[in-house]
């Protein structure tokens, strides 16, 4: 440190330089509680998550300490659970065809309003973003009310129609993001060569875009997924995953819950690594 | 096929400006013909309001004969090779190629037959199977000529298509573009700023400046004798002599126009000049000479390579090509 021709350090020291410059000891202290902060940081993010998946492997009847041994039996009661399995196949159903109804309108709606030069198309997009702003609370009440009130039975098709409406604005958001000048160009340059407007797009726009189609689909799965209250209030007899384990809950703990929700987690974390693992190849 | 356009009375504003401001113009079926001027001259516009993608304010459009009014790109018996390009990162050369003739409903192995005929037409034979991200500009360039001319267009219209390229390819390409426009026969409307590249190819340049067309002409005609002073000035270097002052070589009024290369030992007398300086530019000798008539103006001189003045030596002042022009 301090050769001659070093150049001055700026008045302004970054805390880690100012206590390694008070000495080595200082250093140490100073970078040991940095990591240590880190940890800590990801202990209160993580924890939670940790110790529902460790005591879903409980031996016991209680998913609380002290561990009895390690046993996969909880895993075999969910599985056979017929009402857990066909949540499941219900969320999975909701949170396909509505990511995908999402995604479609998205597409289109971000794509028109990209291409075209429309009179007040800043408040048409911010109208259509809108409602990640509102709570999803508000909008099941809200969709709940407008079904009573002209006779629409509830149904998995009311939990997919309350997704739609939070997924939209998601899917709209990362598909207009995504179009650039290159995909103009290109859509442009298919049109000159004969295509009409929906081979355009099937043919030019969505495989372009396939990169953000693909993260766009999969966020929505994701949050379609593990949605609660739209799917609590506009459900009746046949209901999704979370509900379901809502309803478990009610009767106490038990290693099952954190089985399913383990399940429920592993899901979600596959569907994020893939939305991230499409990115990245863009 | 080939076919003729008519451009009659077009004008198209956007806003306030006029990019386009009462152009006609008429083309030739086979003719390869050049819209030259500076940007913001309306060439591009005249190009996309061919092409479909503008529409005329007022006026017309006819190719082959036909009313163009309403008839959109796809329909259109036009194709555009565009300045970036814009081929289909996700297709292969082979289908990018085709994709017009998979529009129009071609087979697919009659579609592939096609693609490799005019792919090795513009010199990337057997590259058919590559994506457009592993070529060089250059090769893009082919390609998107290629697909344009792949669906036989009446019309071939390219928007400034060597403007990306590198001095010494786009000279390569000139020659390229226009020996393929031999063989083909097609019509080709061709848009660049490039003075050089448009005498090189065309059959026809036309002069186009603030939405109005400047001059036209074959390019010895445009370049030796321009209608208009802008025309002068863009088609090369020019000595502008202001025949309103003093010093009047030829009777006025108007300018006198002498290019730096048609001085020479015969033909109008300007009488004796001082050089002022001299430099070496490899195929000439550049000269700036103060008339002793007129010692404030600066004529700029073209000299063959041997001769090398001194600044301070008299010369004599000949032009053999000149021209008025009214300002």
């Amino acid at each position: 440190m301090g050769g001659k021709d070093r150049v001055p350090p700026s008045p302004i020291l970054s805390p880690w330089r100012r206590w390694e410059a008070l000495g080595p000891i200082a250093g140490l202290f100073w970078r040991g509680s940095v990591w240590l902060y880190l940890a800590a940081a990801y202990a209160f993010i993580f924890l939670p998550v940790v110790v529902l998946v460790v005591f879903s492997f409980q031996d016991g009847r209680l998913p609380v300490p002290p561990m009895q041994g390690v046993s996969l039996k909880w895993y075999a009661k969910v599985l056979a659970d017929r009402d857990l399995m066909a949540a499941l196949a219900h969320s999975a159903l909701v949170a396909g065809v509505s990511s995908a109804v999402s995604l479609m309108l998205g597409f289109l709606a971000a794509h028109g309003l990209a291409r075209s030069v429309l009179p007040g198309s800043v408040w048409l997009r911010g109208l259509l973003i809108a409602p990640m702003t509102v709570s999803s609370l508000i909008i099941a009440l809200g969709l709940l009310s407008l079904f009573q009130q002209t006779g629409v039975r509830l149904s998995l098709l009311t939990v997919g129609v309350g997704h739609v409406v939070i997924n939209l604005p998601l899917c709209f958001a990362i598909c207009y993001a995504a179009m650039g000048d290159h995909q103009k160009a290109a859509e442009r340059a298919a049109r000159d060569l004969g295509a009409s407007e929906p081979r355009v797009l099937w043919l030019v726009s969505a495989p372009m875009l396939a990169p953000a189609l693909a993260a766009a689909f999969f966020l929505s799965v994701t949050f379609s997924w593990d949605e609660f209250i739209i799917a609590f209030l506009l459900t009746r007899f046949d209901v999704t995953l979370p509900v379901e384990i809502w309803s478990m809950l009610r009767s106490g703990l038990s290693p099952a819950t954190n089985a399913v929700g383990s399940l429920v987690f592993l899901v979600s974390v596959v569907a994020v690594v893939g939305t991230e693992a499409v990115r990245r190849r863009a | 096929m080939t076919a003729g356009v008519s451009v009659q009375g077009v004008t198209r504003a956007y806003g306030p400006a006029r990019a386009l401001d009462d152009v006609s113009l008429d083309i030739a079926a086979g003719e390869f013909v050049v819209l030259l001027g500076p940007s913001g001259c309306g060439k591009t516009t005249l190009l996309n309001i061919l092409g479909g993608f503008a529409e005329p304010d007022s006026g017309r459009v006819l190719i082959g004969g036909r009313d163009m009014a309403g008839v959109g790109p796809k329909d259109r018996p036009t194709t555009t090779v565009f300045q970036d390009y814009a081929l289909f990162p996700h297709m292969t050369l082979a289908e990018n190629v085709g994709f017009g003739l998979r529009m129009r409903g071609v087979a697919g192995p009659a579609r592939a037959a096609r693609a490799a005929e005019m792919l090795s037409l513009v010199g990337l034979d057997g590259r058919g199977a590559r994506k457009p991200h592993e070529l060089s500009g250059g090769q893009r360039q082919r390609v998107a000529l290629a697909r344009a001319l792949a669906v036989e267009p009446e019309v071939l219209l390219l928007d400034e298509p060597l403007g990306a390229l590198d001095l010494k390819l786009r000279r390569a390409m000139q020659d390229e573009l226009k020996a393929i426009q031999r063989r083909v026969g097609t019509t080709f409307v061709h848009v660049t700023h490039d003075q050089e590249e448009a005498m090189a190819i065309a059959d026809r340049i036309v002069v186009m400046n603030a939405g109005r067309i400047e001059d036209v002409g074959p390019p010895r005609q445009v370049y030796l004798s321009p209608k208009s002073l802008f025309s002068a000035g863009f088609m090369g270097e020019i000595n502008k002599i202001s025949l309103d002052g003093t010093w009047r070589p030829v009777p006025g009024p108007g300018v006198l126009c002498i290019r730096p290369e048609a001085f020479g030992d015969q033909g109008l007398d300007l009488g004796a000049g001082r050089v002022t300086d001299a430099a070496f530019f490899g195929a000439h000798v550049r000269v700036h000479v103060a008339p002793d008539a007129a010692p404030e103006v600066r004529l700029v001189v073209h000299l063959p390579q041997g001769a090398m003045p001194e600044p301070g030596a008299a010369i004599t002042l000949r032009a053999t090509t000149w021209g008025v022009l009214q300002a």
